[in-house]
């Protein structure tokens, strides 16, 4: 890959972002802790058992909810199953090249499913049909539409919608199909929200919701799925050092920004 | 239409040469794009984006005699009832190629000696005439671009029901429909000028309602020309 035709923030503006937030200024005059504008439009894709758009500024993310009926795992033969991938399009960015996932997609799709997973947020409990023969899998697709920065809160706000509003379908339990199309009751759910929410430093300020550029120029950046309080995941990526006072300060920022983003998924789910 | 034949009878009725609706289209939907479009017809919804013209990479895919058009065909996963693995087929390989075909005669490619026109087709939700519809945003996605066209593309599907010709199948006639001759799906691409850019046929067909189905595309091609026309206009004011 040459570099000359990739788009990345240059040099200069760079120096401007970390100058700006030496004083706390942004240049889409956000504070730190304050995040875009957060759409969400519901049913998007009218096949998917659930299925939303997330916007964040100008940032976009897909998510979809599939369901079928399947053999359990062995070492869990009364519970569903849960898989998450995502797919960064190229068409999302001109940075994304064509060809097989790569890192960035296949980490997104795993830190998002553990703090799904991990949160317990989904009953798989519930989701199982006849113990040790069939259970249901649930599978949560998202897809990046424009990147703008912050792929990943949009895909975490996104895949916690699209399980709230998604619908079971129907088992035909004598010829052993699903009945795609009729959808009885929703999802058996926890009633939490488990966003990621991702933490940014820069130089020695910490930011949420970066823009591309912001991001470019992000030393390093820790991704907590919580809610109300209860972590539940966390992964730190890029290879910058984070002190314990930036990790602690962090937890209290995603704290703050959780509460914040429930308020505002909530109305919009309504 | 005057098909002589009246025994089918569409489930969702439609007249036989009638589109689906609401036909909706967007010009512009994807910021980072260097041209962006969405095309709904029915229950089928496609997104594209042009990126370029760029450098085509590596060297040696360059044609030093003009550049060249990249398309992509993605469906997503929950697009349709049975989630489909992710990732490229061999389905959306053959539509990706097609779709290049369906484009390229319109496009002023000499323009651009070695580089690439990068065009990403994504199916949201898909319910029948993907490949065309995925057309129908991917010429408006190259018009906002600003690639040098000579024409517009516009592109519709056309179906033998048994023997009854119809406009714009759905899901139900293009893959459930099993009776009497059963589905032919034919997807049209046509220039506005009348050219056929994009032919395809799964079934069985006389030359004569061949023919007829070519007409049928073309008048419902010239609808939807006017659909996009306005979509791009919309986009510039």
């Amino acid at each position: 890959m040459s570099g000359e035709e990739i788009e990345v923030t240059p040099k200069v503006t760079a120096d401007r972002i970390k100058k700006y937030l030496e004083q706390g200024k942004r240049f889409d005059s956000r504070k730190l802790d304050e995040f875009r504008e957060l759409k969400i439009e519901k049913d998007i894709s009218k096949k998917a058992e659930g299925s939303v758009r997330v916007k964040l500024g100008k940032t976009e993310v897909i998510v979809g909810v599939k369901m079928d009926a399947s053999e359990p795992y062995p070492d869990s033969p009364n519970e569903g199953n849960l898989m998450v991938t995502a797919e960064l399009l190229p068409m999302s960015s001109p940075r994304i090249e064509l060809g097989p996932p790569k890192f960035d997609a296949i980490e997104l799709g795993r830190v998002i499913d553990r703090g799904i997973r991990e949160s317990k947020f989904i009953e798989l409990d519930k989701l199982c049909i006849k113990e040790g023969e069939k259970v249901w899998t649930v599978f949560v697709d998202i897809y990046s539409i424009n990147d703008d920065g912050n792929l990943f809160d949009a895909a975490g706000i996104g895949a916690v919608a699209a399980l709230k509003i998604a619908k079971i379908p129907e088992y035909d339990e004598e010829k052993g199909k699903v009945i795609y199309g009729k959808h009885e009751k929703s999802l058996p759910l926890k009633k939490i929200s488990p966003f990621a929410i991702t933490i940014h430093k820069i130089g020695n300020n910490l930011i949420v919701d970066p823009t591309k550029e912001e991001e470019d120029v992000s030393n390093t950046r820790l991704t907590i799925g919580s809610s109300d309080g209860t972590i539940f995941s966390m992964q730190k990526g890029d290879s910058t050092s984070m002190k314990i006072e930036e990790i602690s300060k962090a937890i209290d920022v995603v704290e703050k920004s959780w509460k914040e983003l429930f308020k505002k998924v909530e109305e919009q789910l309504k | 239409m005057t098909t002589k034949e009246k025994g089918y009878v569409r489930e969702d009725g439609r007249k036989n040469n009638e589109l689906r609706s609401p036909i909706k289209a967007e010009v512009g939907i994807i910021p980072n794009a260097d041209g962006s479009a969405m095309f709904q017809i029915g229950k089928t919804i496609a997104l594209a984006a042009v990126y370029g013209p760029k450098k085509m990479h590596p060297q040696h895919s360059q044609d030093p005699e003009k550049g060249t058009l990249r398309c992509t065909y993605n469906m997503n996963s929950f697009s349709v009832e049975e989630r489909i693995r992710p990732g490229p087929s061999r389905r959306s390989t053959e539509i990706s190629k097609i779709t290049e075909w369906a484009l390229e005669p319109v496009l002023m490619l000499d323009k651009f000696p070695n580089m690439v026109v990068d065009v990403h087709i994504n199916i949201i939700q898909a319910d029948a005439g993907t490949r065309c519809a995925g057309i129908n945003a991917a010429a408006m996605a190259l018009a906002h671009a600003g690639i040098p066209m000579k024409d517009m593309v516009s592109s519709i599907s056309v179906g033998k029901i048994d023997k009854t010709l119809v406009l714009d199948l759905d899901k139900y006639e293009d893959s459930e429909f099993k009776d009497g001759e059963g589905s032919t799906d034919i997807p049209v691409s046509i220039t506005h000028a009348g050219e056929i850019t994009h032919l395809q046929l799964d079934g069985k067909i006389s030359k004569e309602q061949l023919m007829e189905v070519i007409e049928m595309a073309k008048e419902a091609c010239g609808k939807i020309y006017e659909i996009q026309k306005k979509a791009l206009k919309e986009a510039i004011k």
